[in-house]
């Protein structure tokens, strides 16, 4: 398992710093000057020049990338161009509503997927299992965006069961304003986890020891647990992978709902132009991503010999 | 290792274009996603030709008008015709849709069949890449990038080309390394056929079919990102139309004209369940 561990970890860290590495080359292969951008069109070339040297654009792109490196190193993000404060204390105070939010989504998700998908495989190829299957295929094509407005239309305006929008100032106004989103974020995934689970959940009951356990008369519902255990593991893989794409979702997600979380910081900087505050958010969402992956690598490793083994 | 199953005493031999075409006969879910891609496609190409109105054309004194015979689906904001915007956006949507995959599909394939093939350095190198590239959520990457070269369709592409080929690359890689294991792979070097003609010959029709399976799946996706986009109103930007900004600017009149952001969205959502239902009935299809 150590080695193991070893092994994947320095992955990990070779993916960061490559994360790290492409993050500031996206920003810095960018044609229009971001100094120019904030000043506007009638700053004097003085000006532009000024600015652009305090925020050390008019060095070059080796020092400049030292720089970066060395500031993230101890833990400093750069600073807003136009909000007069450092990206992560702008990051620090809107991280928890996005955490929230994906938190929210993969509870939903698992309590959608699992027994749709449970259902559809002990079902197969009977009428639950096409029911099943018509709406994972239907919600391929469904735009999270857009599920999200038919939902406040469906359960905020005209069934006022929930708010439009927000995130409100107590616990439960803040869980209030989580439940749409979260459902909207995890009907993003579902139909990719229910397919791939039933799949798997197939597979499983397929299994020779499934057949050695009914041939020992062990109850359907018994066999069920010892078929859930082996399907656990897939299921977790699923999640690791899907979990970039949920991170990705919430993006749009929050802006449909007025979430003030990073996703909507994402988009507010992007149409603001704020260089700094874009670049962090890119990199702090990457990573996020590597050490999800890393974990959900780790815990699959630990339940399962045959991959730390292999 | 191989089990004799029912289904391959029936259907004995490689699979050759008879069997292809057979099964593609009997799956009734390639049908039911031909016809729809095919009636929309068909609407699409007739938008000029069918559409009640050209679909910028304004008309402020019909503003939000409901459903009529003049304007079947009603109105938006500017009393442009809703039903001839639709059919339009479909043109653009699936024109972009469909360039936007062509990079990554080519490009992928190729890496994923040369990772896999030489294997070693090259294959470590092109795997690394892309765990960098899948490291990043495809929405934020997407955003960022269109962020960086600006707005609009030429964004989109590049965007994608950049975003989306590491999963061809990936899928195409692991077909790949079974098909050059195989023995019949193994017979065409024996016989002193070279690496380039064996790649050109041997692997790549073997492993193109992943390609062109995930190909479906994947147009899904990049249609559902293009209209996103376009909502965010970093895509297709107006006044052309787009699902993405239909659905956008419909969000203002939830209450009054729910129709308006709803219509849009189900166009994509019926797109989607025609491709992929094409992808599934072609997975079906083309399996060993």
């Amino acid at each position: 398992m150590l080695r193991y561990a070893g092994r994947r970890l320095l992955s990990a860290a070779v993916v960061v710093l490559a994360v790290t590495v492409a993050t500031f080359l996206i920003l810095h292969v960018e044609p229009g000057d971001p100094a120019r951008a904030v000043l506007g069109e009638h700053a004097t070339a003085r000006e532009v020049q000024t600015l652009r040297h305090e925020w050390g654009l008019d060095a070059s792109l080796g020092s400049q990338f030292t720089r970066y490196l060395d500031d993230i190193a101890r833990g400093n993000l750069g600073r807003s161009f136009l909000e007069q404060t450092s990206t992560t204390s702008l990051i620090r105070s809107r991280i928890s509503v996005t955490a929230a939010l994906v938190g929210m989504a993969t509870l939903f998700s698992i309590v959608i997927t699992v027994p749709l998908a449970a259902l559809a495989a002990a079902r197969k190829e009977r009428l639950a299992d096409h029911l099943v299957r018509g709406l994972s295929v239907t919600g391929l094509g469904l735009p999270a965006f857009w599920f999200g407005i038919v939902l406040i239309e469906l359960f905020a305006l005209h069934v006022r069961l929930f708010p439009v929008g927000g995130w409100g100032t107590s616990f439960w106004s803040h869980l209030e304003g989580l439940i749409l989103p979260g459902l909207t974020a995890s009907f993003a995934i579902a139909p990719i986890l229910v397919r791939s689970l039933r799949v798997g959940m197939i597979e499983v009951l397929d299994a020779d020891f499934v057949a050695t356990l009914r041939a020992k008369g062990l109850g359907e519902l018994r066999v069920l647990a010892h078929v859930a255990r082996n399907a656990v593991l897939p299921a977790l893989n699923l999640l690791g992978i899907n979990i970039a794409f949920l991170i990705g979702s919430t993006v749009v997600i929050e802006r449909v709902f007025a979430l003030p979380g990073l996703g909507s910081l994402l988009l507010s900087s992007i149409s603001e132009r704020d260089f700094p505050v874009v670049q962090a958010l890119t990199l702090v969402m990457a990573v996020a991503v590597v050490l999800i992956n890393l974990l959900t690598d780790l815990l699959a490793a630990r339940l399962d010999p045959r991959i730390r083994l292999g | 290792m191989s089990v004799v199953s029912l289904e391959a005493e029936l259907e004995p031999g490689p699979v050759g274009r008879g069997l292809i075409w057979r099964r593609a006969r009997r799956s009734r879910g390639l049908l039911a996603g031909c016809t729809i891609i095919g009636l929309i496609v068909l609407a699409a190409l007739l938008a000029p030709v069918i559409s009640p109105a050209p679909p910028n054309q304004q008309d402020l004194y019909h503003i939000l008008a409901g459903f009529s015979a003049k304007h079947p689906l009603g109105t938006d904001e500017l009393g442009r015709d809703v039903l001839s915007r639709l059919l339009y956006a479909a043109r653009t949507d699936l024109r972009v849709g469909v360039l936007a995959i062509l990079f990554p599909f080519c490009f992928g394939t190729l890496i994923g069949t040369l990772a896999g093939y030489y294997g070693r350095f090259v294959d470590t190198l092109a795997m690394r890449v892309v765990d960098v590239v899948i490291a990043f959520p495809f929405y934020v990457l997407v955003i960022g990038l269109v962020f960086v070269i600006g707005p609009g369709i030429r964004g989109i592409y590049i965007a994608f080309a950049v975003a989306d080929w590491v999963v061809y690359a990936r899928t195409v890689r692991a077909t790949t390394l079974v098909v050059r294991e195989s023995d019949y792979v193994a017979a065409a070097r024996a016989a002193g056929i070279g690496d380039l003609r064996l790649l050109a010959r041997h692997v790549l029709p073997n492993t193109i079919a992943q390609a062109i399976v995930y190909a479906m799946n994947d147009i899904v996706l990049v249609i559902v990102a293009v209209v996103t986009l376009g909502y965010l109103g970093l895509g297709v930007q107006p006044p052309t139309a787009d699902w993405g900004s239909m659905i956008g600017e419909g969000q203002d009149f939830l209450t009054t004209n729910w129709t308006l952001a709803t219509i849009p969205g189900l166009a994509v959502v019926v797109t989607g369940l025609g491709l992929s239902l094409i992808g599934d009935g072609l997975a079906n299809v083309l399996r060993p």
